[in-house]
């Protein structure tokens, strides 16, 4: 018998065993532990009357003059609805040169409201007044100068946006506004939250 | 098992069963520190004065605040009026996050002249940058609970940062905010984490912090190891006893703090809008992002460095960078010369360097922004990491003076 097996018998210690036996039992620890976890981690979700609060809402947009802006709740997040005159509308043309994302690929928004004015209806801009660098709302800038194009700047970090919500290049907002699903249920009203039926 | 004989009396009773009189002795009354301690050294004893002062006003102050989306703001302002005396525990408290940084941040400084960092003591500054990382943690959720303007606005800044990261982004803020908006949900559990779960973390880490440092013993501003020259019985010929000599010099430390921080808590609580921000005397409006959205003042070199960079996950990764770079300190700089009184000029230099940008972010972190600033913020984040950088490159090979054998 060589020494090490008079040892194991003398102390009658398995060593084989004793080390299956310990990474078996940490194996089955780490296994309960991260199940036990996973309701501790997950009870940081919205709850269910936190998503009940995100269901869409309606808004009524009949009195909407030209050029003015209503803040609608959605989510606890303020939607803006916008009704951009002929000549807000026009300063879209020529500014692709200054946006970062005038096609807005990189943004998000519907199919249906991906185009030039970013909307179904060119008139009326349905957006998340959420700025897309870190969260703050932006301000409606009505006033067309020669300095600013207008439409909507964040007072937080400098993000200028255009009246589609395009972002302008050289700021720190990385996309352009959010746009939301919406669809008009009749001229005077639109429901934010949900997808029109086609 | 102690196998000593009693001493006898109570303490030797307890003596027998609990290791009171070695726990005093290892870390009070035979722990042999540098007999060259300066001022500098004061500001680790205040920060564990300040940060049971925020326990004790913490508690008090819970006993008073309701964590919830329609009540804090005015449960703060309850506390302000008609509690009696509540005023105070307020300003305590709230002039109290703004002393920890102070003292934090001069503590952190004396490690970087002295090199108190460097080997043997990289886990005693590994350790303290975690305090450093929980004590940033612990204040920015500590200021979501007044639910005021710059409370909501600041929160949903800070969050947004994680919305940063790709892929994951998105769904990670919602989790942290427990809500599409940060809402009831999210004052909640920062609630719980400002009261319960960071302090927890936070002792647990001074405790060890300390037990390292009583391990290999403290530095001192000369840099020398005091344990290389002992007398007969192995006590440090360069040491004495932290109890009486340096509680009794701590004691001096506190009553110089005590007046400063008195004055302010009495005169001054808001400091003009830098330890408590104007906009947060207004309730948490998620329509209406304020003016201009600035951290506290403690945040703002950090912030500074995120707005100097225009493009969004840069910025967020050069601003986590500029605190995980301190963590490696005690590896960036190659140097055996610990205190800054035998090391290069090149040394001061870069420590100058460092001490000048940081204040200047900090400057231009609580401004609005605009070309000029960013230009400067951008100049002032290059600093501020180029003194890592050249700590790097010059402690490698550098002209240092001779170091004495013992303290001075």
């Amino acid at each position: 018998m060589s020494s090490d097996e008079i040892l194991m018998s003398a102390d009658g210690v398995d060593n084989n065993r004793r080390r299956f036996l310990t990474a078996a039992t940490v194996v089955v620890g780490a296994v309960g532990t991260v199940a036990v976890a996973i309701p501790f981690v997950k009870s940081w979700n919205p709850s269910a009357r936190a998503k009940a609060a995100g269901a869409p809402v309606k808004a009524d947009i009949s009195k909407l003059q030209s050029g003015q802006q209503i803040i609608v709740k959605w989510r606890g997040k303020p939607v803006w609805v916008v009704r951009r005159g002929q000549d807000a509308l026009d300063t879209l043309d020529n500014l692709a040169d200054k946006l970062r994302d005038a096609n807005s690929e990189d943004s998000i928004q519907p199919d249906y409201a991906k185009n030039e004015y970013r909307s179904i209806k060119p008139e009326y801009l349905i957006m998340v007044g959420i700025c897309t660098h870190l969260g703050c709302s932006p301000t409606y800038v009505p006033t067309i100068t020669a300095d600013f194009q207008g439409g909507f700047f964040c007072p937080c970090h400098g993000s200028k946006f255009d009246f589609a919500g395009r972002v302008y290049s050289g700021v720190p907002a990385p996309t352009n506004l959010t746009i939301p699903p919406h669809y008009f249920i009749d001229d005077g009203l639109i429901l934010i939250g949900e997808d029109g039926v086609a | 098992m102690n196998n000593k004989p009693s001493t006898g009396g109570l303490i030797g009773w307890i003596d027998d069963r609990f290791p009171l009189t070695k726990m005093w002795e290892e870390h009070l009354s035979k722990y042999y520190a540098p007999k060259n301690f300066n001022f500098w050294y004061f500001f680790g004893s205040l920060a564990l004065l300040v940060l049971v002062l925020q326990i004790i006003t913490g508690i008090f102050l819970t006993m008073h605040y309701k964590p919830d989306g329609e009540m804090a703001f005015e449960s703060v302002e309850y506390i302000m009026r008609d509690v009696d005396w509540g005023w105070l525990l307020r300003y305590l408290h709230s002039t109290g996050s703004s002393a920890f940084f102070i003292v934090v941040y001069l503590h952190m400084f004396r490690g970087l002249m002295y090199g108190s960092y460097q080997k043997p003591r990289e886990l005693i500054w590994l350790f303290g940058m975690f305090i450093f990382l929980a004590l940033m943690a612990e204040a920015f959720m500590g200021y979501l609970l007044p639910w005021g303007q710059m409370s909501y606005w600041g929160a949903q800044v800070i969050i947004s940062l994680f919305g940063a990261i790709p892929v994951i982004g998105d769904d990670l803020t919602l989790w942290i905010r427990g809500d599409f908006v940060i809402a009831d949900a999210t004052l909640n559990r920062f609630f719980a984490l400002h009261v319960i779960a960071v302090p927890l973390v936070l002792l647990l880490l001074v405790v060890m912090h300390i037990l390292a440092l009583h391990e290999v013993g403290s530095n001192n501003p000369d840099g020398v190891e005091i344990k290389k020259h002992k007398d007969e019985n192995g006590i440090p010929l360069d040491g004495i006893p932290f109890h009486p000599y340096y509680t009794v010099k701590d004691i001096v430390g506190v009553v110089g703090f005590l007046i400063l921080f008195s004055a302010v808590v009495f005169f001054a609580p808001e400091m003009g809008g830098y330890f408590l921000e104007h906009a947060n005397f207004i309730p948490a409006n998620p329509f209406q992002t304020p003016e201009h959205i600035a951290p506290v003042w403690y945040f703002t070199p950090f912030y500074a460095i995120l707005r100097a960079i225009p493009h969004k996950l840069t910025g967020v990764i050069a601003m986590f960078a500029s605190i995980f770079v301190l963590f490696l300190l005690p590896w960036i700089d190659r140097g055996k010369v610990h205190s800054i009184r035998y090391r290069s000029q090149s040394f001061k230099w870069l420590l100058a360097m460092l001490v000048v940008s940081f204040i200047g972010l900090g400057y231009l972190g609580a401004l609005p922004v605009s070309d000029g600033r960013t230009l400067f913020a951008q100049i002032f984040s290059v600093g501020y990491f180029g003194f890592f950088l050249g700590l790097w490159v010059i402690s490698k090979n550098e002209n240092t003076k001779p170091v004495p054998e013992r303290v001075q």
